[in-house]
């Protein structure tokens, strides 16, 4: 992967970057607030809306963004200004872990708020508040160091320099542990500063992902292998587009091949109705490989019926503007006509190793060559 | 009948008849007697205008005898005192009426009272001992006792004392049979139930374990005494009119009509015997007994006849009734509202209504009924009378803002010549048409005025509520923002807070006003 000296120094500083950018926005944040205040107005904010009707899919940006319409909270009102209160001290709150380079969970932020007289009524309010806040500032709670429980994983040739506090400077290598690095808060804040691999794995599945390092697929395809465990975290979404975006690596997306796992290989590529006020989360580029409805056709793989659950979220999939492209309506119609599914482990029905000797070299050779 | 009831004595019959009288066990008959002594002394006090101080004594006669047990009861009023020589037939003997006037009083013709002391003596063997000047020189004592069969008093002592004070009041002492355990909740209640509705009263009472109850007067306006009156045609039912016939001194019948009957004159007169076909000359005196009973028919079908004058009636007075209701419940909001008079049967009453919200008015499941007639509280017997059936029944409070926990007390004061009671016990009033529709319209004016208050406390609670909140909130979005935007001062929100508060406050004021009126 050859890269200019220049870039690379350019590329090192992209996460302190990132974080002095969020302190402004936090910071301008609280300035409005305040200003409001002294000039004798009642607090107020407004933000984009996130209802179901503002949200539309941006072809050229290939994600989902929120509309025009905005809402505004102000405490003038009386239902409003709790929950802004509680924005203001989630602000406060995030901005000094920020500052301080900890890190919280979704939980933390709930309990903490007690401390202040203004507690949630239950996690589903926090939660709330954070995505407000994400939609004001413009940064996702990743970035202001509030993570969710759920973890997945990575293997591979990246070595990272740590910017934790305490961790400065150190230097990791993401292959040096056989079960995988967790990506957590200190590795998305890390820095990359050496990658010997030409390309990104994602997998849905635990057991594949260890198949595939016992199988050394990091080195025979120079991978870097993610366990995604499910749906993507959006630390983990977030990382892989800064693995695609800072070192240039294709992102390849393997799930099971039902229209489950092909909608967290969507979510990879196009992001989340969800996350539709956030950017920089999505991959548009990473591509789908697998398990795909014709493979299940083509290998002739061990399969299960569609439940009338599938069948109507395939349906739904067919409408969603991120499924437009030919090769989504090919997937969507074969799993129509099937009416089969089929697990990323079916594979093993040719043995455990086939999938790593025949089918990942097959896939990989149709998706460079594209 | 008339026949049998010669063989028996009036105090005969009622002795055996007790259980209509209100004394049907010693715990009922403690109740029933100080609630006849009390409404005694009353009586005699207003009916002259003097401000009443009355004082109740029970003691026990005997040591820790379980109830029931024997009591020595004692009643000491301020009122206008007897004349000795009517003191003995005063307490006993029972008399039915000989007077054809009427008037607006508690008890009928002292009756209450007379049962009181012949079931003291009927259950003791014991003798009364009366005292009582009407503020001349002397002062009168009397120790009586009752022939019951001859309904005769016996005089067993007589003294005069000089009462150089001049003093008057009376003070009457007897043994009884009670169950002063039982009956103490309720008497506490009667007490303090007559203190609302006799608001000028000092009533103090030592029970038999020497606790000491005092329920002071809050004013000193009375109400104007009740007048005596005329009875009303049609008010009348035979056997008085025979009665009335027997003692007059009348030699016509017109005469007659226009003499022993209120707002009969010449021409009503006339115009009804020519109504009923007798002859205006006759004398009353020779009437047979077919045209005794054609008149009373012809009295009960004439239209005739103007409707009962009702300037008789001693009403409370919607000052009177707030004083007594803010004395002994101090509510946060009070509406009372009477009635203008109204007859039912040639009576006629007059309904006063109150209604009390908080205070010493606790939240109950329902709404507390305090139940009056002619200034007696009624205490027995609830769900039977008619208030209680306009209060629970036919009333829609929620219409009036009024939720089941409300905590909100009803008061209802009927006051008449003959308040309709249903049983001789009187304890509650009779389905009357006429008066339930009094009292419901009272009922619905006072519950006006408290809804509205209501939803005005409401509205206030909201606005509280609502400035809590800025309260609560505006200061730590300030501090919030102030840590956010890395400043040092914290801004200050008392200009927002007071822009919040203003509305508020112009509500309170104008809260205040209307509250008090």
């Amino acid at each position: 992967m050859p890269k200019s000296k220049e870039k690379k120094k350019e590329q090192k500083g992209a996460v302190k970057e990132r974080k002095k950018k969020v302190i402004g926005a936090l910071q301008d944040f609280g300035n409005k607030i305040y200003g409001q205040i002294t000039s004798g107005e009642f607090p107020s904010v407004k933000m984009p809306s996130r209802s179901i009707n503002n949200i539309y899919y941006d072809q050229k940006l290939r994600q989902y963004i929120l509309g025009t319409r905005s809402v505004k909270r102000s405490s003038r009102n009386v239902r409003h200004i709790k929950p802004l209160t509680q924005l203001s001290w989630t602000g406060m709150f995030v901005d000094e872990l920020t500052r301080q380079r900890k890190t919280s969970t979704l939980r933390d932020v709930f309990y903490s708020a007690q401390a202040y007289e203004m507690s949630f009524v239950d996690q589903q309010e926090s939660d709330n508040l954070i995505t407000d806040l994400e939609t004001i500032i413009g940064f996702a709670r990743e970035d202001f160091s509030v993570f969710p429980e759920e973890r997945s994983a990575i293997f591979g040739d990246l070595t990272i320099e740590y910017t934790l506090p305490g961790y400065e400077g150190k230097k990791l290598n993401l292959a040096s542990h056989p079960d995988g690095m967790m990506i957590g808060p200190a590795l998305t804040s890390s820095e990359f500063v050496g990658c010997k691999a030409d390309k990104v794995i994602a997998i849905e599945k635990g057991g594949l992902f260890t198949r595939f390092i016992e199988e050394r697929v990091h080195t025979k395809h120079k991978a870097l292998l993610i366990h995604t465990a499910g749906q993507a975290p959006r630390a983990t979404r977030g990382f892989l587009r800064r693995l695609n975006q800072e070192l240039k690596l294709p992102v390849y997306l393997f799930t099971d091949g039902d229209p489950w796992g092909m909608h967290i290989a969507m979510v990879i590529i196009s992001g989340s109705a969800n996350a539709a006020h956030l950017r920089d989360l999505n991959t548009p580029d990473a591509k789908w490989f697998g398990v795909w409805a014709t493979d299940i056709v083509d290998y002739k793989l061990p399969s299960d019926k569609l439940t009338e659950l599938d069948v109507k979220r395939l349906y739904e999939l067919k409408k969603d503007p991120r499924y437009k492209g030919k090769l989504w309506n090919r997937e969507i119609d074969t799993f129509i006509k099937i009416k089969k599914k089929a697990e990323q482990e079916a594979f093993s029905k040719y043995g455990l190793t086939y999938i790593v000797d025949e089918y990942l070299p097959a896939k990989l050779e149709m998706a460079e060559s594209e | 009948m008339a026949e049998e009831f010669k063989e028996m004595s009036p105090s005969d019959f009622f002795y055996r008849n007790r259980d209509i009288a209100g004394f049907t066990n010693p715990s009922r008959a403690i109740y029933s007697t100080i609630r006849e002594l009390i409404e005694n002394s009353l009586d005699a006090c207003e009916i002259h205008g003097i401000l009443p101080d009355i004082y109740i004594r029970i003691s026990a006669e005997t040591e820790e005898t379980p109830d029931p047990a024997i009591y020595r009861v004692r009643v000491e009023d301020n009122g206008s005192g007897l004349p000795s020589e009517v003191i003995p037939s005063a307490f006993g003997q029972v008399l039915f009426g000989s007077k054809y006037k009427l008037r607006q009083t508690r008890g009928t013709f002292g009756l209450g009272v007379k049962m009181a002391v012949l079931y003291g003596q009927i259950t003791t063997h014991g003798q009364s001992r009366i005292l009582s000047s009407t503020g001349t020189s002397k002062m009168y004592e009397y120790t009586l006792m009752m022939d019951i069969q001859k309904n005769r008093p016996i005089v067993v002592k007589h003294k005069v004392h000089s009462n150089k004070a001049k003093w008057h009041g009376t003070i009457v002492e007897f043994t009884t049979e009670a169950d002063y355990t039982r009956a103490m909740a309720k008497i506490l209640d009667y007490l303090k139930q007559t203190a609302i509705v006799v608001p000028y009263a000092n009533l103090t009472f030592v029970d038999p374990r020497g606790r000491f109850y005092k329920f002071d007067r809050a004013t000193t306006l009375m109400p104007k005494p009740p007048t005596e009156t005329l009875p009303h045609p049609h008010g009348i039912d035979i056997e008085t009119f025979k009665r009335m016939i027997d003692s007059t001194s009348s030699r016509t019948m017109k005469d007659f009509m226009k003499r022993h009957f209120q707002r009969v004159g010449e021409a009503i007169a006339r115009r009804f015997l020519e109504f009923s076909g007798i002859s205006p000359k006759k004398n009353p005196r020779k009437l047979a007994q077919e045209e005794l009973v054609k008149l009373v028919n012809a009295i009960k079908n004439y239209d005739g006849f103007l409707s009962p004058d009702a300037g008789c009636l001693s009403p409370l007075g919607d000052e009177l009734l707030r004083t007594g209701i803010k004395k002994e419940l101090a509510p946060e909001f009070m509406s009372v509202y009477q009635r203008k008079p109204a007859a039912y049967s040639g009576f006629p009453f007059i309904v006063e209504v109150g209604v009390a919200y908080g205070g010493d008015i606790l939240k109950t499941d329902g709404i507390l009924l305090y139940r009056f007639a002619n200034r007696i509280p009624l205490l027995f017997d609830e769900a039977s009378d008619i208030s209680y059936k306009v209060t629970n029944e036919t009333m829609n409070w929620r219409h009036y803002k009024v939720l089941p926990d409300t905590p909100i007390a009803v008061f209802v004061h009927i006051c008449s010549l003959k308040i309709p009671y249903k049983t001789v016990g009187k304890e509650f009033i009779a389905d009357r048409p006429e008066v339930e529709h009094e009292v419901l319209n009272a009922m619905r004016e006072v519950a006006r005025h408290l809804a509205l208050f209501l939803s005005k406390k409401h509205h206030m609670e909201r606005e509280k509520k609502r400035l809590d909140v800025f309260l609560k909130y505006l200061p730590k979005i300030a501090f919030f923002s102030a840590k956010l935007a890395k400043k040092e001062k914290v801004p200050d929100v008392k200009r927002l807070l007071r822009s919040v508060a203003k509305y508020a406050e112009e509500q309170g004021e104008e809260e205040g006003t209307e509250g008090s009126g």
